[in-house]
């Protein structure tokens, strides 16, 4: 087998050095009545060339020809090819957590700067060296919000990512905490009246999202405040972190978490992609996973380490200040080469484009009789749009035309029948919004009419950029 | 040169970029007025702005300061650092496996659902569970998952129970998702044989136990041969037995957990299916438990229908619930069914054969300089004491320090803790025969640095770009960040 450096002479010359006739009497310690006495029932030997050919089959079952308009907690960006370049060297990929520093500054040096992007990015103090995703990331900071304010109670913005709120729902089922879910006012964001009425002195946290899942930007300064005056923490998750870049940092929360798959990690079907945590000086003690610290060798030079590692489950065990024992450093390091690509001025410039791309969409789609924008709030790249008829015979129409026209907000909401939420980054083409528009106009309210094929065809999705 | 690279903020200088936009194809808008002053951030202060082949530079020195599997051997136990094989990544980037969204209609994403599907079954089958869930993002929360699970179960036979047995020799993780899944982690000793022993487990079983969480092969390479009287112990009791499949590197092909009277267990595709560590993440930790807990596994799970359509299903009234967001970390999953169709049966077997005749190999030729934990034949890997070498002064961590001088990565330093001056070495099935030999007369010519010239281990390494670092100041005045 290709993978697999021992010849059968090297095998058979090892048996005999330590003093074994077969290969079985290596597996003596399991009793016999445990030994699996025919092969596996999996599919293989393969070539290398039967499994490119296999997954590739796989992959043409798939979206990529299509345009998307999907985001909600995962986002299409244009991936310079340098990331995947520098990310497949080996001693990148292959390379074990950093335990041995000496062995493994590049790794080390390459988190410490991804925490440095992280805390300018937020706007906080300190950042850890990545969690598995945003949505454990949130749940974390939770978790962490109940160690620093000794509380157990916690209340929810409903504009928080739905799989995010399960995810927390899921860790404080059995934790005898107190959940409580604050409703969005018209605008699209937290109702902030509801929100003061739900805040007390037994609160932890109040987790909220900017932009939020309907892609409303949320008044971090007013919420801070009120959270403030109660002595709970204020958790904001920012699942599109490319946002940061035009919007106003939250830098009044006490926790700032997210999803980095924006910056350079593919889609993938949801995974794997890189969490992030940043908080204040005063919490350090209290962060969940790793984290990287500057030091000096023996000699005086500048390098890194793992530190901080006491809050650790290796050392604490049941004491520690969470399970997690990875970080997902090959996607921080994706994160961390493509914001230094970008850097402030192209990141800037991106999501300025994000924003001229959505506005335009917003305005040429709601322009549409019998479409409306229902929240009044301002908006990144991402907003809700309130079909006329039924949203799910116009993402099928536009299926047709090779576009998965955004989310239908009723599989969480269901108060919102016929609301999409809709997603245009840098990837989505101006062509692409007018030929929605297009079918858009077929179910308005005064013109609802079948779409020919023949009219969709005609202008098919190009290559995205 | 290499060895002075600087931090990446240190090269910046204003202008400068490393990538440009496509031509804006819309009209342009004004941040300002559409966010508004209250929300308008102007600037990211203190990013950098370098140019392509800057960051180029920059990333492929500080590759050169890390070593990885793709650089020699790596003996790590506990972590299985086998080879990583790299059709594995041009196949996780296929166009359509690497782009398609999560919220992909079903009937648009047959493909991605199809290898989800796929690898469930065979992992299944490798353990010879009934049901699985590949949704936990790592070996830890696969824990936590199985723990929930074991609560959900209980609760729903109406019965309350607050402890988990974890063995001393278990990894750290372990008592620490006992915590987070709400229970209350209760230490087991080992036996004199490295073992979990039926006595003291008699006598912590009790109705309050809900269950055992064992590592099998243990953490000290062995077989806990007693599995089923120890299953069957727990399960007269109510509980349910938890195995952490951190070690399954010894057991595919030969034996499945599924018959040992394992309920839930977790797979380490990072390790045991090869895909990469990438520094320290992603990893990906499926849940596999038979029956009686499948109505528990986190939700959604991925269902095939008569007409070979792949559906998500939603509708689990027990579940758990979500433990993250979206389908886990499906690209983990691309790479171990990629791994498990190079091999095939008789390749995964093979697998298992060469990692375990690797460990034994080392254990052979490694006693004679080095005081072995536990004397018993090892499965994948191989624990020795620095009780030797500690006489002289030097310890199981400058004795890793110093295999960097030879060309080595270390083994696993100071664990298991039940073990003093643990060295925990795990060859797997990529190190030849050839590598083998050096690294085996690497730790003989250490051992006998040991007893002439202890100086030369305890400063170890001599080699690398950086010496040894100071942690205690890393620790005690925390630098996170880079600050102009």
């Amino acid at each position: 087998m290709r993978y697999l450096p021992n010849s059968p002479g090297d095998r058979t010359r090892m048996l005999n050095e330590i003093g074994l006739k077969s290969i079985e009497e290596l597996f003596n310690q399991i009793p016999e009545e445990l030994r699996l006495k025919r092969p596996l029932q999996v599919p293989g030997p393969f070539s290398e060339q039967e499994i490119l050919e296999f997954f590739r089959e796989a992959a043409k079952e798939s979206s990529h020809e299509y345009v998307s308009l999907l985001g909600a907690g995962v986002y299409q960006h244009y991936r310079p090819v340098i990331i995947d370049v520098l990310l497949s060297r080996g001693e990148f990929l292959t390379a074990y957590t950093p335990y041995q520093a000496e062995l493994a500054q590049g790794t080390l040096q390459a988190l410490f700067e991804f925490q440095t992007l992280i805390t300018q990015l937020t706007g906080m103090e300190v950042a850890n060296a990545s969690l598995y995703d945003g949505s454990t990331a949130t749940n974390e900071a939770v978790l962490m919000a109940m160690r620093v304010t000794r509380r157990e109670r916690v209340v929810l913005a409903r504009t928080l990512h739905p799989e995010y709120r399960e995810v927390i729902r899921t860790y404080l089922q059995n934790l005898g905490v107190k959940q409580v879910e604050v409703p969005y006012a018209p605008s699209g964001q937290i109702d902030l009246a509801q929100l003061e009425s739900n805040l007390d002195h037994e609160t932890a946290a109040l987790v909220i999202q900017s932009p939020n899942f309907f892609g409303s930007i949320e008044r971090v300064r007013e919420i801070a405040a009120m959270t403030r005056k109660c002595g709970a923490l204020l958790i904001v998750a920012v699942p599109e972190p490319l946002s940061l870049a035009l919007v106003k940092e939250p830098s009044e929360a006490d926790i700032v978490c997210g999803e980095a798959q924006s910056f350079g990690v593919p889609v993938a079907f949801g995974g794997p992609f890189a969490g992030f945590l940043a908080t204040r000086e005063k919490f350090v003690r209290q962060i969940p996973g790793r984290l990287v610290g500057q030091t000096v060798d023996s000699e005086g030079r500048r390098g890194f380490v793992l530190t901080l590692v006491t809050r650790e489950q290796f050392i604490r065990r049941e004491k520690a200040t969470s399970n997690i024992c990875t970080s997902q450093s090959l996607c921080a390091l994706a994160a961390t080469i493509y914001l230094c690509l970008l850097g402030k001025q192209g990141l800037k410039r991106l999501a300025e484009h994000n924003l001229a791309k959505t506005h335009y969409a917003a305005k040429v789609l709601a322009s549409v009789a019998g479409f409306e924008i229902p929240f009044t709030a301002p908006y990144f790249n991402e907003f809700v749009i309130k079909t006329p008829d039924h949203a799910v015979d116009l993402l099928e129409t536009l299926r047709e035309g090779k576009i998965i026209g955004g989310l239908e907000l009723e599989r969480f909401y269901p108060e919102l029948k016929n609301h999409l939420l809709l997603c245009v980054t840098e990837v989505v083409r101006k062509a692409d919004i007018d030929r929605m528009a297009e079918v858009y106009r077929r179910f308005g309210s005064h013109s609802r009419t079948q779409v020919t094929e023949g009219e969709l065809q005609a202008a098919p999705a190009g290559e995205k950029d | 040169m290499t060895r002075n690279e600087g931090l990446i903020f240190e090269r910046s200088s204003p202008g400068k970029t490393g990538m440009e936009l496509s031509a804006l194809d819309v009209p342009p808008v004004s941040a300002k007025e559409l966010l508004g002053e209250e929300f308008y951030r102007s600037e990211i202060q203190g990013f950098p702005e370098v140019s392509e082949l800057e960051v180029v530079r920059h990333f492929t020195r500080l590759s050169t300061w890390n070593y990885g599997i793709d650089t020699g051997l790596y003996p790590l136990g506990s972590c299985t650092m086998k080879y990583n094989p790299r059709v594995n990544e041009t196949v996780a980037a296929l166009e359509g496996l690497a782009t398609d969204h999560p919220y992909t209609p079903e009937s648009l994403a047959q493909g991605c659902l199809k290898v989800l599907a796929q690898t469930a079954r065979c992992l299944i089958e490798i353990t010879g569970m009934d049901a699985i869930s590949l949704q936990p993002a790592a070996g830890a929360q696969g824990e936590l998952t199985g723990l929930l699970m074991m609560r959900a179960y209980h609760k729903d036979r109406n019965e309350q129970r607050r402890y988990i047995l974890v063995p001393d020799s278990a990894h750290g993780t372990n008592p620490a998702s006992v915590t987070i899944a709400g229970y209350e982690a209760r230490n087991l000793k080992s036996n004199d044989r490295g073992c979990v022993g039926l006595e003291e487990l008699g006598r912590a079983m009790t109705e309050e136990v809900a269950g055992l969480m064992l590592t099998n092969p243990n953490t000290l390479g062995i077989f806990e041969d007693q599995i089923q009287e120890i299953a069957r112990r727990v399960h007269a009791k109510g509980g349910l037995v938890y195995m952490d499949g951190a070690n399954m590197n010894a057991l595919v092909g030969v034996a499945r957990p599924g018959e040992f009277g394992v309920d839930v267990m977790h797979l380490n595709l990072h390790k045991t299916f090869s895909t990469p560590h990438g520094g320290g993440g992603p990893g990906s930790g499926p849940v596999a438990v038979k029956k009686i807990l499948e109505p528990f596994l986190p939700a959604p799970i991925i269902e095939e229908d008569a007409e070979g359509f792949y559906r998500v299903n939603h509708d689990r009234p027990k579940s758990i619930g979500r433990v993250r967001a979206f389908y886990g970390n499906f690209g983990m999953a691309v790479r171990a069914l990629a791994y498990i169709l190079a091999y095939g049966p008789q390749g995964l077997r093979q697998v298992t054969e060469d990692a375990v005749l690797n460990a034994n190999y080392v254990l052979a030729k490694l006693r004679s300089a080095y005081e072995l934990a536990y004397d018993a034949p090892a499965m994948h890997e191989c624990v020795f004491s620095d009780r030797r070498q500690a006489q002289h002064g030097v310890r199981t961590g400058d004795i890793a320090k110093r295999l960097i001088d030879y060309g080595f990565h270390p083994y696993t330093v100071s664990f298991p803790l039940i073990v003093s001056g643990a060295m925990m070495i795990e060859p797997t099935e990529s190190a030849s025969k050839a590598e083998l030999d050096a690294f085996i007369d690497a730790m003989l010519s250490i051992a006998r640095e040991v007893e002439e010239d202890p100086q030369i281990v305890t400063s170890a390494p001599h080699t690398t770009r950086v010496t040894r670092l100071d942690e205690a100041t890393a620790a005690r005045k925390p630098v996170l960040r880079w600050k102009p």
